[in-house]
């Protein structure tokens, strides 16, 4: 990729989770993973009511607190602590993954290493080190109504995320919904990958040079929409 | 004779604990959710060889104390003293940083069978419902599959997993009685009632222990049916004077909170934070 790209301006991670908190929309159960995914937790609108479910047991939970503020026996999946709600609930972890698996959640967010343009998610082999983690994952992508996913567009040596095959093993298949990245948001349909926003200062060809498989530009494609 | 399944020390609770036992260990990843205190007894106590069976496999005393836990063990007590032969666990690496087990894993010191963490729990779930194995969706057409029957079943196929069967499941709640009833309290219940029942013997590691007829038998998480011993934690928990020493873990956790601040901050900018 040509260097003046490398060195354009994207998305921060507070700015890519604020995006993907507009996807949430009244009254849905929402699963929010480990790192950029978790941020968006912070960024919902007064009014709106928003159900947030964690795989260690509990839905309906509040904001995250500053740390050292909250109760260490009230976490979200990435141990952060965060501020009870009314009509919260708490449940083992059997039940947590019934809710998860049985179709019962509306949107999972998660990062990923890589996304195929079939929807193939990898997120759990951490592709430098060979090992892996696959917690909550596949079961996540296997289980939500709509999963999203929040990441980086390219590795820091300039690679698309974006690929036509992935090459690190995959979490699941056919998964995919929606791709937020620093410079884009992308959906993932039969036809093939849509591209719908793109960031300010990015065109479309931008976008596409740094995407392995050809993405199909949507008419109404425009700047990204933050609120 | 009354029933009374409590017993006076963590050394007597795991007494029985020999070499080459498996063992369930509730808990999330949160030390708070954690049997901690009978994982110190068992490493005490000497036992090698064992098989585990829990969702992480720890991030260690010194991440636990920065945050102020009275009682800073997790699994890494036994990871990082190679008490482990083999670990049946979900969540064993961090994307963060290396752990202790990752450096095991390298050395080829210890093996791993790798669960997606809602299999865990249902595979640990039929061991305690006396099931032959479940059906389950999660890990078609991935490296999940392989080794494993499938099944069609109302056109969407199927994964049969098994039961995960233990010697010993350790398990922490919040409050307990001498008949092994229990509650916990709040994000720390995770695998704890999920896993009791689930081995020949099932430990209990309760905050406190209440007089019977004190917990709400419409609140009880776990009837004491699944429970063999209950323990509790010391009221005041023991001094703690020790070095903080894994600079990278303790690297990592700075950079999450220093990232937790900046997400309120833009909230704030943008007028959505609420608390």
């Amino acid at each position: 990729m040509s260097d003046d790209l490398q060195g354009k301006q994207r998305l921060d991670r507070q700015i890519i989770a604020l995006r993907v908190a507009k996807e949430f929309k009244d009254g849905e159960v929402v699963n929010l993973g480990a790192g950029i995914p978790m941020l968006a937790s912070n960024f919902i609108p007064a009014g709106r009511e928003v159900v947030f479910h964690a795989e260690n047991g509990v839905l309906g939970f509040g904001e995250v607190t500053l740390p050292g503020e909250g109760d260490l026996d009230l976490v979200n999946a990435g141990g952060q602590t965060v501020h009870p709600q009314p009509g919260m609930c708490f449940f083992g972890h059997d039940e947590s993954f019934a809710i998860i698996r049985g179709g019962h959640l509306d949107i999972s967010v998660m990062g990923a290493y890589q996304v195929s343009e079939k929807g193939d998610l990898a997120n759990y082999m951490i592709p430098e080190r060979q090992v892996g983690t696959i917690g909550g994952a596949m079961d996540l992508a296997f289980g939500a109504k709509k999963l999203i996913i929040a990441m980086n567009h390219t590795t820091r040596e300039g690679e698309p995320r974006i690929v036509k095959k992935c090459s690190y093993l995959i979490t699941a298949p056919n998964c995919v919904d929606l791709i937020v990245t620093d410079i884009a948001v992308i959906e993932v349909t039969d036809r093939g990958l849509i591209l719908k926003e793109v960031a300010p200062g990015w065109t479309p060809e931008e976008v596409q040079s740094l995407t392995e498989p050809k993405l199909i530009v949507d008419p109404d494609c425009h700047d990204i929409e933050l609120m | 004779m009354p029933i009374n399944k409590i017993v006076a020390s963590f050394d007597e609770a795991v007494a029985d604990i020999e070499d080459g036992a498996v063992i369930m260990v509730g808990g999330f990843g949160t030390v708070v959710s954690t049997p901690s205190l009978l994982l110190e007894a068992i490493y005490r106590k000497g036992v090698k060889n064992l098989t585990t069976v829990s969702n992480s496999s720890g991030f260690g005393a010194d991440v636990w104390r920065m945050q102020g836990a009275p009682f800073p063990e997790d699994m890494d007590i036994l990871v990082r003293n190679e008490r482990i032969k083999k670990a049946i666990v979900s969540a064993p690496v961090s994307a963060l940083y290396v752990n202790n087990f990752e450096k095991l894993l390298r050395a080829g010191k210890i093996e791993i069978e790798m669960v997606p963490q809602g299999t865990l729990a249902e595979r640990v779930r039929a061991a305690k419902a006396g099931l032959g194995g479940v059906y389950v969706p999660v890990g078609i057409g991935t490296v999940v599959e392989e080794g494993k029957e499938k099944k069609t079943i109302d056109g969407r196929e199927y994964l049969l997993e098994l039961p995960i069967k233990a010697d010993f499941a350790l398990i922490h709640a919040y409050k307990g009685d001498r008949w092994g009833n229990l509650v916990y309290r709040g994000t720390s219940r995770t695998f704890n009632p999920t896993m009791a029942g689930a081995a020949r013997v099932t430990i209990a590691e309760v905050d406190e222990i209440v007089e019977l007829g004190e917990l709400d038998p419409e609140a009880i998480v776990t009837p004491g049916v699944y429970v063999d011993r209950v323990v509790a934690r010391p009221k005041i928990a023991p001094a703690e004077e020790a070095e903080i020493t894994d600079a990278q873990a303790l690297e990592s956790r700075r950079r999450y909170e220093a990232e937790i601040e900046d997400s309120i901050k833009a909230a704030k900018e943008r007028g959505l934070r609420h608390e």
